[in-house]
């Protein structure tokens, strides 16, 4: 006890800098990865902000500034909400919106059917196996996202390995229209998004004490019941661990549909990708943008916020 | 120690001296081996209903494994478990008349207390209003009434201690496992549940086997008690019957303390053994039946307590049952003292002395020359 006093009495340099600033060694630790985030989110999130809230126009940067100076120690500040306004009175935004929550939410239905089963079947395994399988999970990483896409080309064209396979076990005649359609976006994005549904459902289900289902067991309860009653509830927070990491990005996901999807699967990724380098309308984009984060982070922060009140269980 | 015992082992139920009498629960030659190592090995058991039977080892001793294969967890490498007569080879957990208490008491987190105690009835579909009532006397039984609403990480360790007891009671189960029911409280709480446990046995009249480490739980609360050592039962009966006649070495220095005086037999009669013992310099008589040869090896066992200690010589001492030494430690525990005594022969006896003087006037003080003796029934004959 009496050398840690010691120690702590010995700080000079720069620690002894921090703590006569008023800066402890635990604030500092603490600090850092809040000043990551100031840095590299609440910053450029600003200055999309202020792009959103500016006009375009034919320059570079391609949009006003929102501070001028109109004479000497005069400036004025212009904004407006042109925009948002556009967005909410033309169809296209809104629905490019909604129709990418409904894609984003029936891909995490189809991860966390999928999903599931997956994660159960690691965390029952022999703890041997645990991690092989796990790593299985996660091989796919290891090739670039972009490619494994690019891969699904391959496999769900008209001339492509499924169509192939289902005509020669004579299932269909002649080839299913199934690329470039929403079906397509939903096979890619549940692919591409089923780890992220799998890993937190594991660590839930790994985590759940077996003896409370030899209690059920004991107290009369088969197995298939004990499920839906004990695992089934209990694995609810990796349940929805896995479906914020699905769903967030899902719903903003711009890659997939624009390689699988046909020209009708709107997505707001694809329609902001549109406005910003095909109509170079930066303000345009920049609005979409803070929407899509408005609309999507406001409602999981509220629903995370009643979760922690509410206190849960351990 | 053992001067706490509750009424029940005075009442004379023993159904197990009785020869008309059928088992409840029949444990028949079972053999449970997890790869190579033997956790049970040929355990024979029966267990009589009403009882309260106590499995009491240390860890490894096979007694949780043998309560896993009653309850259904585990299945039986050789041998049969019968409980009412009914074989329980092919009949999983959730169809046998059994309930277990967990250790960990295995309360589900995501309900409240009633919720946990109804959740058996519920497998059973009993009816609403009978769930209801059946829930709120359990609640009643171990005295948490008001608790009913509350989650049980809102308990404390005794609070779901009860809350574990009264879901595995409320089905009425013919026969209740207990493992390790007190293991998780603190001393003082142990003391008082035990008592308590006894008492909700005797009201609700369910057979109860428990698991324990613990030798004085296992004393105070049981009808019997199976000790058991590396897979296989060492001694089987009532806690007097264990105490005051240990059948071999391992039970003796198992439960309470013993001193072991090593000797070979001289005469072995119907009425007394004679037992010349180098250890502690004189001839041992033990005046129970002698059952080996003369010339075998063998130990006697004397439990601290029934050893006298005194400064002078015993009065009209034949020389036997008498060993000399000096006192070399003295434990004061208030009510009694321990004394170890440095025998001539190199042996260390401990003695316990009841305090019925205060410390102030103990006569016996360190380094003093000190008499021990002991009458002939104090002493066991013992083999391995």
């Amino acid at each position: 006890m009496a050398e840690t006093v010691q120690s702590e009495m010995r700080h000079t340099g720069f620690l002894g800098l921090l703590q006569r600033v008023g800066l402890s060694g635990r604030a500092l630790v603490v600090s850092v990865p809040y000043a990551w985030l100031l840095l590299f989110f609440l910053v450029p999130f600003l200055i999309v902000l202020k792009i959103a809230l500016a006009e375009s126009q034919m320059a570079i940067p391609p949009f006003t500034s929102l501070i001028e100076n109109v004479e000497d120690l005069k400036y004025q500040i212009t904004v407006t909400f042109y925009n948002f306004h556009y967005m909410v009175t033309d169809d296209l935004y809104i629905v490019a919106y909604l129709n990418s929550l409904k894609i984003a939410f029936i891909s995490t239905i189809c991860c966390l059917l999928l999903g599931y089963p997956v994660a159960y079947a690691i965390a029952k395994a022999d703890p041997k196996w645990r991690a092989p399988l796990l790593m299985l999970v996660i091989l796919p990483f290891w090739t670039s996202f972009l490619i494994r896409v690019y891969a699904w080309i391959g496999i769900l064209s008209n001339n492509g390995v499924l169509n192939n396979v289902l005509m020669w076990l004579g299932i269909i005649d002649q080839p299913l229209q199934i690329l470039y359609t929403p079906v397509a976006t939903y096979i890619g994005i549940t692919y591409s998004y089923l780890p992220f549904m799998i890993l937190p459902l594991y660590s839930t289900l790994e985590k759940l004490d077996n003896t409370l289902l030899e209690a059920a067991a004991d107290l009369g309860c088969p197995p298939w019941k004990a499920f839906l009653t004990i695992t089934l509830p209990l694995s609810i927070p990796g349940m929805i661990a896995g479906a914020l990491l699905v769903f967030i990005p899902a719903t903003g996901e711009f890659v997939i549909p624009e390689l699988l999807g046909g020209p009708d699967t709107l997505m707001i990724g694809r329609t902001l990708w549109t406005e910003f380098f095909n109509n170079r309308d930066w303000p345009l984009a920049s609005a979409v943008a803070v929407a899509l984060l408005l609309f999507l982070v406001v409602p999981i922060m509220i629903f995370q916020n009643v979760q922690g009140k509410q206190g849960g269980h351990p | 120690m053992a001067n706490a015992q509750p009424s029940r082992t005075q009442t004379k139920l023993e159904p197990w001296r009785d020869p008309n009498e059928k088992p409840y629960v029949r444990i028949e030659k079972v053999t449970k081996k997890f790869g190579d190592f033997t956790a049970v090995d040929d355990v024979s058991l029966s267990i009589y209903r009403g009882e309260f039977f106590s499995l009491l080892g240390g860890s490894g001793s096979g007694k949780t494994t043998l309560l896993r294969m009653l309850a259904g967890f585990e299945r039986p490498t050789e041998g049969k478990i019968f409980i009412d007569g009914v074989d329980m080879s092919n009949v999983p957990p959730y169809e046998r008349p059994v309930n277990m208490m967990f250790q960990s008491y295995a309360l589900f987190p995501h309900m409240s207390v009633e919720a946990n105690i109804a959740f058996g009835l519920h497998q059973d579909k009993v009816g609403k209003a009978e769930i209801a009532e059946r829930v709120a006397d359990a609640l009643n039984l171990v005295q948490l009434g008001q608790f009913g609403k509350r989650k049980p990480h809102q308990l404390s360790g005794g609070q779901r201690q009860r809350v574990a007891l009264a879901r595995a009671l409320v089905k009425r189960p013919k026969l209740l496992l207990l493992d390790e029911p007190l293991g998780a409280l603190d001393k003082k709480l142990r003391e008082q549940t035990q008592f308590e446990l006894v008492n909700i046995q005797e009201k609700v009249g369910i057979t109860f086997v428990v698991v324990t480490h613990d030798q004085e739980e296992a004393m105070t609360m049981s009808s019997r008690i199976a000790v058991m050592n590396r897979g296989y039962i060492a001694q089987i009966g009532t806690p007097t019957e264990i105490y005051e006649y240990p059948n071999s070495r391992f039970t003796a220095e198992f439960i309470g303390s013993v001193n072991m005086f090593h000797g070979r037999v001289l005469e072995s009669e119907p009425d007394h053994s004679l037992i010349r013992s180098d250890e502690a310099n004189c001839d041992l008589y033990v005046s129970h039946p002698g059952h080996l040869a003369p010339g075998t090896e063998c130990w006697v066992a004397v439990r601290p307590e029934k050893v006298t200690i005194t400064k002078d010589a015993p009065a009209g001492s034949d020389g036997r049952n008498q060993a000399t030494g000096v006192v070399k430690e003295i434990a004061y525990l208030g009510d009694v003292s321990i004394y170890e005594i440095l025998l001539d022969t190199g042996k260390r006896v401990r003695v316990t002395a009841p305090m019925v003087t205060r410390r102030t006037e103990m006569p016996i003080t360190w380094e003093d020359r000190v008499y021990l003796s002991w009458r002939p029934f104090a002493g066991s004959v013992l083999t391995n």
